[in-house]
């Protein structure tokens, strides 16, 4: 897997597909708007997209943009590659950010090492563009308070 | 109705475990599985009109698993049957289920069972595994992230915990090093032969911080059953009834990285009051590892310590050979065998018999089993004993 030479390691990073429930999360993406969905009957925010409200169990809901500033609530630090696309990556840390919103969201934090990173660090967005549809956001640390 | 003590475990069969070709695949380990529980019971196909099966990850995709075995089996005229998953739930769940079926006169006797084969014999290496096309598995933005797998996401819980709490390696480490000794007496155990220091846990390569290789629990091909009948019946056979004198189960839903806590509190709760039991009167316990992790939460959530405690509770040993609370004393998922929730039922059967060679602990009366799917998902209690 470490072999730069290795054909398998000529596979780029998986490139998520924009699935109808996704859309307008990568339309706020490609905008430089870190989107999540509204329930439209009692207001609760909520990540990833769902069909209906766990709180309320309505239906409805729109797309509405949040702040993308949150801070670490916890990460974790890979070691095994489980795609090619990652080989030359490892290890390499998947971090939870709670936005100052109350939404989670699972993401990388850019501008650190893994071994630097702390729970309780305050983080904010920066949009990464992989290709003309996709644009993924991630996090950096930004100053306290 | 109570069903305290109405029914017990009266076989087990337990095939060899881990890196063994004995089967080509799970439901052949199934088979030999519930062939030795029926011998041990001193019954036969015969007797069975029950079968609560738990197919493992290469059979979970047989929706009619239960029927499929009973085929395999040759089994006839059947009163129960249900192929069942909550994950390392399962196992007690099922023996739930057979209890309940029991009492309430559906059948007498049930088999339970779990049988998995992972692990495939070396053979030539197959062409075009380098493909993007092999990795279709890597949709969705978690994907896009470097996100795979469960171990990844039990390490963000794990995390959560060391933050809030001060949970360290070495509490995690204490835990895997107390499960080794064990294992170490166990000769089913796939590192019945491989001792483990502090040290060595450490020096174990990382699989996704904060989890160590020794952190995380095995890989096993094999079969475990149990046969599950009226406490009356259990009485005249072969071996001595391993009575079920409480059950219960818990699911708490929502995100566990918020509560950091099992369903245990509740399954407790509905399991010891069913057995009239408090925590000091427990003995021994044989809780679900699918991590060193999972073993320190559920014993604060059992109570055995404060939340939080977790880590200085393991430190100093108590749960090793010697201490005084024995835990996994045949060396869990982390180092005998990853059968899921059967494992902790099948060394709990073990331990109340006095079955349990070398590592037998001296007190065996009243034994606490746990099982725990998903990630801190769903929760299941058994509290089994030597008598009513
Ligand atoms: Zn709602």
């Amino acid at each position: 897997m470490s072999e730069q030479t290795s054909p398998a390691t000529a596979i780029s990073k998986p490139i998520p597909s924009i699935t109808p429930d996704l859309a307008e999360f990568f339309a706020g993406a490609r905008r430089g708007e870190l989107m999540v969905q509204k329930c439209q009957g009692c207001g609760v925010l909520r990540f990833p997209a769902h069909e209906t409200c766990a709180n309320c169990l309505d239906g409805q809901a729109k797309w509405v943009p949040v702040s993308g500033r949150g801070t670490i609530y916890s990460f974790n630090i890979m070691h095994q590659v489980y795609h090619p696309g990652f080989a030359g990556e490892v290890p390499y840390a998947v971090v939870v950010v709670q936005l100052d919103e109350g939404v989670k969201f699972i993401s990388n934090l850019v501008g650190i090492k893994p071994h630097d990173i702390r729970c309780g660090m305050p983080v904010e967005v920066i949009f990464e563009k992989v290709s003309e549809e996709i644009t993924l956001p991630k996090f950096r640390p930004r100053a306290g308070n | 109705m109570s069903l305290r003590g109405k029914c017990a475990i009266a076989g087990l069969g337990q095939t060899r475990m881990g890196k063994n070709f004995d089967h080509p695949n799970a439901m052949g380990f199934a088979v030999e599985a519930v062939k030795l529980a029926l011998d041990d019971a001193g019954l036969t196909r015969d007797d069975l009109d029950g079968l609560l099966v738990n197919p493992g990850i290469t059979w979970s995709e047989n929706q009619m698993a239960s029927f499929s075995l009973q085929q395999a089996l040759g089994l006839r005229n059947l009163r129960l049957s249900a192929m069942m998953n909550l994950g390392g739930a399962t196992g007690a769940a099922m023996i739930m289920h057979a209890v309940q079926a029991i009492a309430s006169g559906m059948a007498n006797t049930v088999a339970c069972v779990f049988a998995d084969a992972p692990l495939r014999p070396p053979s030539p290496r197959k062409n075009g595994g380098g493909s993007a096309a092999a990795y279709g598995f890597a949709r969705g933005l978690n994907a896009a992230y470097g996100l795979f797998g469960v171990n990844a996401q039990y390490a963000f819980v794990a995390r959560r915990h060391m933050h809030l709490y001060g949970t360290t390696s070495d509490h995690l480490g204490a835990i895997a090093v107390a499960q080794r000794k064990w294992a170490n007496m166990n000769p089913a155990a796939q590192f019945c032969d491989t001792p483990m220091t502090l040290d060595d846990y450490h020096e174990s390569r990382w699989v996704v911080e904060p989890f160590h290789l020794y952190d995380c629990c095995l890989v096993s091909n094999g079969g475990l059953a149990v046969i599950v009948t009226s406490s009356d019946r259990a009485k005249d056979l072969k071996k001595p009834p391993v009575y079920i004198l409480g059950m219960g189960q818990g699911h708490p839903g929502g995100d566990p990285m918020d509560t950091l806590v099992s369903g245990a509190p509740i399954a407790k709760e509905t399991a010891f009051a069913m057995a009239g039991v408090e925590l000091s009167d427990i003995q021994l316990a044989e809780l679900y590892d699918c991590y060193t992790f999972t073993v320190l939460v559920t014993l604060e959530d059992y109570g055995f310590c404060p939340k939080g405690e977790g880590g200085p509770f393991v430190a100093d040993g108590k749960t090793a050979p010697g201490g005084s609370l024995p835990v996994n004393t045949g060396g869990g998922q982390l180092s005998s065998f990853y059968m899921w929730g059967m494992t902790p039922v099948a060394e709990a059967v073990a331990q109340v018999r006095g079955e349990a060679g070398t590592r037998q602990v001296p007190r065996h009366d009243v034994c606490l089993v746990s099982g725990n799917g998903g990630i801190l998902s769903t929760h299941s209690t058994l509290v089994l004993s030597t008598r009513i």
